[in-house]
């Protein structure tokens, strides 16, 4: 059985903007990069727990709307001085759908 | 390696102007020329300045390099090493150098600096008798000191004293001559000359004040010099540092136009356009400049235009100086003389050996002059640059910044003196030491890298001043005082105005365009920039909008809390309401079942706790009870605050009410650099607070006065009186024009108040008061950016615009 889940169109995301995915146990912040690559990450910050999804995104990474904590979506881990890291999940593009792989839901 | 593609851009001069040309733009554009270089000393480019230091033995000429052979081999450059350039042929773009070698050009830039000035004395041509300029001249000083004894420097200024300091460090017994009563009196007033004096004489330096060179002794060597009053001393070595000789001989004989300089234009040209001058060698608007720092500002410009980016222009700049003489501070800026018209603040303590003085002309700083306590020098030289009005602080200004109680600037105690577990930063809860560590273990330099590191005044920035004073303390003589340019963030060069100037100039259109034609070194920018840039593009355009460089706030329309649900505020014009607008605030409030609610400072309600996906709903219903977003959340126009006034009020002059809610009406929606309050208050009274208000009406029996900048937040600042008017028309009139002046000067994020602290009130003055035309012009621009904003954006939302964002996408494990 395929573990990819689709979970929306591309076009639903908005470039440098962000949807979020709720499963039963978590949270998840899909973002879209300007050349569309596609990013999936915890929706919790590593410092306090902020919203992620809410940041403003630019390159690969994601500030985060409380404290300003610069997050790289590629490896979930806190940017410059900050330590902490969150979780990352695949994503893939096909036929202008996104999908996840299908974390333990 | 030349590439016949490319244009031939030739620099004369591998000196410090020249090569910070070169890698100004290299960064902007480094694939555009085939690039050589002429320099006529046989090394790489080196940081001339240090030369003392390395005269002192305190620093060796490896470490002050700062590019050898090998950067320009990486960076492609051919450097014609140990070669003087003898003629520029600007028919047939060309230059040819001593040895015959001929290059052309397509672009030219000359930075061939100044030489020591050499007086023209009878035996001036024997051995031993220099001046201080390159790393020839300090090898000379420093093999004479193995093999003599006698040094004679002539000059007592900032290079004569540098270079009497390191001949003593090296061993020899010098003597410095001064034509004047006063050492560096060009740079220090007469008291703090003599607190100066004295200090060198006890490290054992020598003086021979108002003595008047007039003859050079000895054989083929130096032996000593005679002076005009036939009284003589034994000298091995001259050391001649009375100035420096703009060295623009070749620049002259190929026909450009010369004075004391090169003169050159604004974008650094010359009369030829294809040749560029910058450096000591250059005069721009009548100024010659002997320091780095305006050098430095000319390379950009150059840089800028070299790289046909075209909006680089150099206005001259406002030089400090500063002593490199281990062990002595000292610090001067602008006119610490001053005339009739100035005023002078003067503290003196000879005891211990403390001496400052500042000149005033009509409370803004013009001058300065430190001995001894120079850490206050930043802070005086960037008020200085910046026109401050300092006359709220006058009279504890020599104190320095840390004295300004905590309403000040936030330096309440001497940093030196503060105890190791004080609190610096109030926000992010951060001691002294903390900061102090993370400083010296992590070799932190700039206030950036301490942000970054400590968080300490990364946030409401308010103990900056406190955050530069350790790190000045900490760093001693390492941290760089010059505060140079201020960049708007890490993905750019640029500052705000010239980010704002850009846009202008340039017609820029969206963020992509901004970065790509300002030359950003992101392709995304960052939070800070995009937020930025946002605002100055929508203030060109109104209609401009791109809502991923918004903060969340302004996105989601409402103000994101700790767990990530939102706040309401509807708009409460005046702070006025009826009992139906209360009744359908507390139907939203149950429908929704908002945790809590609280009438705020702003005088209108705030529900808490709403999450994000309902927002939409509850702003349907809002909008339906005919309410419009209160914008709590923005960088944008917030309340006015209104007192009763004269319908109930015994006291009451005006109808400030009904005032305030014209003014609401007039403001609501604009989107500012900073959030923006307004109030009217009925009397002098004024229990609407509109004298801490960004703008404040208080009314009076015969009109109204109109006060502007006040600030109630982090640092209380009390409003400027603007003007009193006679008629609620005008006061609509001034109110937006002033508005708008602010929404197209201020930076982003600076409020009223700190803007109008920058740029002055006479410069706000002048735009709406006295020039009627202008502030009629700020009132049109005003009202139609108006237009789209009070469009209200809740009643879009709820409207369906944009629902995706407000809808999160839903899983479950079925
Ligand atoms: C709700 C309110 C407190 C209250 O319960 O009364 C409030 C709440 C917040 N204020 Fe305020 N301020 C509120 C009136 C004020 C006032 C009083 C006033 O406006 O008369 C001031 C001082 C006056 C002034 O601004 O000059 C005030 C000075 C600040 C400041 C400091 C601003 C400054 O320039 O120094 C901040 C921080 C900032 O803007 O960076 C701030 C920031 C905040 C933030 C937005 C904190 C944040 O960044 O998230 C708070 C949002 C709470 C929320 O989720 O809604 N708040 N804040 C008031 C809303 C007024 C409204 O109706 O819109
Ligand atoms: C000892 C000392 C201490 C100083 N301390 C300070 C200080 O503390 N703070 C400060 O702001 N400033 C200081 N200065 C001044 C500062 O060093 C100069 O302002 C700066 O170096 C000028 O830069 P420039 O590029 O215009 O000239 P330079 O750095 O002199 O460069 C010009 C270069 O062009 C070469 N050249 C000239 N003609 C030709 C030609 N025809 N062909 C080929 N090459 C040619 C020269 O050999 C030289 O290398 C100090 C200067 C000295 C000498
Ligand atoms: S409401 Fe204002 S004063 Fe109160 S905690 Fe928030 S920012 Fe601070
Ligand atoms: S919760 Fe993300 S920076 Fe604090």
């Amino acid at each position: 059985m395929s573990n990819w889940l689709e979970i929306a169109a591309l076009e639903e995301i908005p470039v440098l903007g962000s949807r979020v995915v709720e499963t039963d146990t978590v949270n998840i912040a899909v973002f879209r990069g300007k050349e569309n690559a596609v990013f999936a990450i915890k929706d919790q910050c590593p410092h306090k727990q902020g919203p992620l999804s809410q940041g403003i995104m630019h390159g690969d990474s994601v500030t985060c709307p409380l404290h300003n904590w610069k997050i790289s979506l590629v490896s979930g881990e806190a940017l410059g001085a900050d330590e902490g890291c969150t979780n990352v999940y695949e994503t893939k593009v096909e036929d202008g759908k996104v999908f996840l792989k299908s974390p333990t839901i | 390696m030349s590439d016949i593609a490319k244009q031939n851009l030739i620099l004369i001069g591998n000196g410090m102007a020249g090569m910070r040309t070169i890698e100004e733009l290299l960064k902007l554009e480094p694939e555009k020329y085939n690039i050589t270089v002429f320099g006529d000393e046989p090394y790489g480019n080196y940081n001339r300045i240090m030369l003392s230091p390395v005269l002192a033995n305190e620093k060796t000429l490896e470490e002050v390099m700062l590019n050898d052979d090998n950067w320009y081999q990486e960076n492609n450059i051919r450097f014609e090493k140990g070669k003087k350039v003898t003629d520029i042929n600007r028919v047939a773009k060309k230059v040819i150098a001593e040895d015959g070698t001929e290059l052309p050009y397509d672009k030219l830039l000359i930075a061939t600096g100044s030489t020591s000035f050499m007086l023209p004395l009878p035996g001036a041509d024997k051995q031993g008798v220099i001046g201080f300029r390159d790393v020839k001249d300090v090898d000379t000083m420093v093999n004479a000191a193995l093999n003599y004894k006698k040094a004679v420097v002539i000059g007592g200024g900032l290079l004569g004293l540098e270079a009497a300091n390191g001949l003593m460090k090296q061993g020899m017994d010098v003597t410095v001559v001064h034509i004047g009563d006063s050492l560096m009196d060009r740079q220090l007033d007469k008291d703090a000359a003599t607190m100066l004096k004295t200090s060198l004489e006890e490290k054992g330096m020598k003086f021979l004040m108002s003595h008047a060179s007039e003859e050079i002794l000895g054989d083929e060597r130096v032996t000593g010099l005679r002076f005009n009053d036939g009284s003589e001393v034994d000298a091995d070595l001259l050391v001649m540092a009375v100035g420096i000789k703009p060295n623009f001989e070749l620049a002259k004989s190929t026909g450009l136009h010369c004075e004391r300089g090169i003169v050159v234009s604004d974008t650094m040209q010359t009369f030829d356009p294809n040749i560029y001058a910058i450096g000591e060698c250059v005069q721009h608007r009548g100024q010659v400049y002997g320091l780095v720092a305006p050098l430095f500002e000319q390379a950009k410009v150059a840089a800028n235009h070299l790289a046909e980016l075209g909006y680089g222009r150099y206005e001259g700049t406002v030089t400090s100086t500063m002593l490199k003489v281990t062990g002595i501070s000292l610090f001067s800026a602008g006119d610490f003389i001053g005339d009739e018209d100035t005023e002078e603040l003067l503290f003196r303590d000879v005891a211990s050996g403390t001496y400052k003085k500042i000149i005033l002309r009509d409370n803004i700083i013009i001058g300065a002059c430190l001995y001894g306590d120079t850490m206050d020098g930043t802070w005086y030289f960037q008020m200085m640059k910046d026109g401050t009005n300092i006359s709220d602080f006058r009279d504890s200004i020599l104190f320095g910044q840390a004295h300004l109680g905590d309403a000040g600037h936030g330096d309440e105690t001497r940093v030196a003196a503060m105890a190791d577990n004080a609190e610096i930063c109030g926000c992010n809860g951060i001691c002294k030491s903390e900061i102090v560590n993370a400083i010296s273990e992590k070799k932190l330099f700039t206030l950036d890298d301490v942000r970054a590191h400590t968080k300490a005044s990364a946030s409401c920035g308010s103990c900056t001043g406190l955050v530069e004073s350790l790190l000045a303390h900490t760093l001693g003589g390492d941290y760089s005082q010059a505060p140079s340019k201020k960049s708007l963030c890490a993905c750019t060069e640029l500052t705000h105005e010239e980010v704002r100037t850009g846009i202008r100039e340039l017609h820029l259109k969206d963020h992509e365009d901004v970065r790509k034609s300002l030359n950003w070194k992101t392709d995304d920018g960052c939070a800070v920039c995009r937020q930025a840039t946002n605002y100055y593009l929508l203030c060109e355009n109104p209609d401009y909008n791109d809502p991923e460089s918004r903060f969340i706030n302004e996105r989601a329309h409402g103000n994101i809390q700790k767990d990530g649900t939102y706040s309401v505020v509807p708009r409460m014009f005046g702070g006025m309401c009826t009992p139906k607008d209360l009744h359908a605030i507390a139907d939203v409030a149950e429908k929704f079942k908002v945790p809590e609610m609280k009438v705020t400072g702003g005088q209108r309600i705030d529900m808490f706790g709403i999450k994000k996906e309902d927002l939409p709903l509850v702003w349907k219903d809002l909008s339906e009870a005919g309410f419009v977003s209160g914008h709590a959340y923005g960088k944008a126009m917030r309340t006015c605050k209104t007192c009763i006034g004269d319908s109930w009020c015994r006291m009451g002059t005006q109808d400030s009410t009904s005032l305030g809610i014209k003014l609401e009406e007039l403001t609501w929606g604009s989107w500012m650099p900073h959030k923006y309050k307004l109030a009217v208050s009925g009397c002098p009274r004024n229990c609407a607070e509109a004298t801490i208000k960004d703008f404040g009406v208080v009314c009076v029996d015969s009109g109204y006065e109109i006060h502007v900048g006040g600030n109630g937040g982090i640092k209380v600042r009390v409003t400027d009186f603007l003007i009193k008017l006679d008629t609620e028309e005008e006061v609509l009139e001034y109110c937006a024009a002033f508005s708008q002046y602010y929404r197209e000067d201020a930076h982003y994020l600076e409020r009223t108040a700190p803007w109008i602290e920058r740029v002055g009130l006479d410069k706000i003055k002048a735009a709406v008061l006295d020039d009627e035309a202008n502030r009629k012009a700020l009132y049109e621009r005003f009202i139609i950016s108006q237009k789209p904003s009070q469009i209200d954006p809740w009643k879009k939302h709820a409207d369906g615009v944009d629902e995706n964002q407000f809808k999160s996408i839903k899983i479950t494990a079925a």
